[in-house]
């Protein structure tokens, strides 16, 4: 079963693409452009369509999605955990 | 799905265009004259009425799109014949003129000095002999490159850039070989990604007009913006479903135009494409707006993606809804056309969903009333560039 899909590989963001995602579920995730599988555990409940970090981010980190600069991080993020704008601004306007 | 020799059936217009529906288009040419538009038609069983609150002291290239979008919401080719109605003669005339020109049937009406009984009553009897007339038209079988489709997606959400988006991507990737029409536009959400945009212009001359609306647009957000728009684009409704920034938002929606099609050209708000390709269009990114504005340019169908469900629907224009979001496809069934979710669980491949959307648009086309059809949405909303004189 995907719990989260990928756009490619080097995104820094995975897409939950069913509900109810619980903290320390373990989740599988299909980075769709390759066709690849990867696991990962929840770090905190996350909505249907939300984001979750495939990796730490430290403040100032920008997140790459579709292999494309998405914004950048204003606040701690660990891999697993649930990436919004509590944790991710955009750099435009 | 092969294409090469696929066909639909239109209504084969004065001027050549097909449309795939057959309106009496009741026309206000301004606030005014909504109340006699909407008494008419009350009065002629098959009349379409498109009220809307502008026409009254605009000016300038605010006013030049109020008629560029009147003039081409009448000669739509989803339109069979129309009748106009103003508070007095000379702009009614103006309209009914240009709208004339595709030479289709057209009458107009001046309220002042008649009053909105006496204007009701001849533009009821003008209406009814249209209705008629028009009910005696009968669709014919066209190539598909007389189909003109437009795309805009709405209330997305990150399924909209994994799933919906990408379908409609995969079905313009199929039709723009084939010599359609197509038209994207929603200048603010490609901020982000407007660089993916500019390398698939077709040439330099396409991309320093892209790049020009772009930036005025850009332009006018920095002039105008109290915080970096947040609530706005993205908007409450993106946030709630997941999607976090302007650029996320961004290079989702660009997934609409695929992976092989080339921008060929740059259209004003409302300008009718020249010829076929893949048109891009300065234009809002609020859903009515923009697919009013693609009514008005000419489109006969419309692709609309939605991650979170936005029911929007268009008079003239039928909009067929797509969405990915499972969420969305089980609690707002009936406003999708299609159901794309099997994307995301590996059900369904990005070729076999394009299929299923152009399975859609062409039953569409052939008559089968869309979603937002049957519900009775007919949001028409006029884009303004600037207040009142």
């Amino acid at each position: 079963m995907i719990h989260f899909v990928v756009h490619e590989e080097g995104d820094g963001v995975g897409v939950v693409v069913v509900e109810g995602v619980k903290q320390g579920q373990e989740l599988t995730g299909w980075i769709m452009e390759d066709d690849k599988e990867i696991r990962i555990t929840a770090k905190s409940a996350i909505p249907i369509g939300h984001k979750l970090a495939l990796k730490d981010y430290k403040p100032g980190d920008t997140v790459i999605k579709y292999g494309v600069d998405i914004g950048k991080v204003v606040a701690p993020i660990a891999k697993g955990e649930h990436t919004h704008v509590q944790n991710l601004k955009t750099k435009r306007w | 799905m092969e294409l090469q020799t696929a066909s639909f059936w239109g209504f084969r217009r004065e001027n050549g265009r097909v449309g795939v529906r057959n309106h009496v288009l009741i026309l206000p040419v301004d606030d005014l004259s909504n109340t006699a538009a909407q008494a008419v038609e009350n009065n002629v069983k098959g009349a379409l009425a498109i009220p809307h609150p502008y026409g009254r002291l605009q000016f300038g290239a605010d006013l030049d799109l109020h008629f560029r979008t009147l003039i081409g919401a009448g000669s739509n080719p989803n339109v069979a014949a129309v009748v106009v109605i103003c508070i007095e003669d000379t702009w009614a005339k103006k309209v009914a003129d240009g709208i004339a020109a595709t030479g289709k049937p057209v009458s107009y009406f001046g309220i002042e000095q008649h009053g909105d009984h006496d204007t009701i009553m001849r533009a009821s009897k003008a209406a009814k002999e249209y209705v008629q007339w028009a009910s005696e038209l009968r669709r014919e079988e066209r190539p598909l490159k007389d189909l003109w489709v437009s795309t805009k997606c709405g209330e997305s959400d990150t399924t909209s850039g994994c799933g919906a988006n990408p379908t409609v991507g995969n079905a313009f990737d199929k039709l723009y070989p084939r010599g359609v029409t197509l038209v994207f536009g929603e200048t603010t959400e490609l901020t982000g990604g407007e660089q993916l945009v500019a390398a698939r212009c077709r040439n330099d001359e396409v991309r320093k007009k892209f790049q020009f609306v772009f930036d005025r647009y850009q332009a006018v957000v920095d002039r105008h913006k109290t915080s970096d728009l947040m609530d706005s684009q993205p908007t409450k409704g993106n946030i709630e479903g997941g999607l976090t920034t302007i650029e996320e938002k961004a290079l989702g929606n660009i997934q609409k135009i695929g992976r092989k099609c080339m921008v060929d050209g740059v259209l004003d708000k409302a300008e009718m494409p020249t010829g076929p390709g893949l048109w891009f269009m300065d234009s809002s990114s609020a859903a009515a707006e923009m697919v009013t504005l693609c009514a008005a340019a000419g489109f006969a169908v419309h692709l609309f993606p939605t991650g979170q469900g936005n029911v929007i629907g268009n008079p003239i224009l039928p909009v067929i809804k797509l969405s990915a979001n499972p969420r969305t496809v089980r609690t707002m069934s009936e406003h999708i056309d299609v159901d794309v979710s099997g994307l995301l669980r590996k059900e369904l491949t990005p070729d076999q969903a394009g299929d299923k959307l152009l399975e859609c648009m062409f039953r569409t086309a052939n008559g089968r009333l869309t979603a937002a059809e049957a519900l009775g949405h007919r949001e028409f909303v006029m884009t303004r560039l600037y207040e009142s004189a």
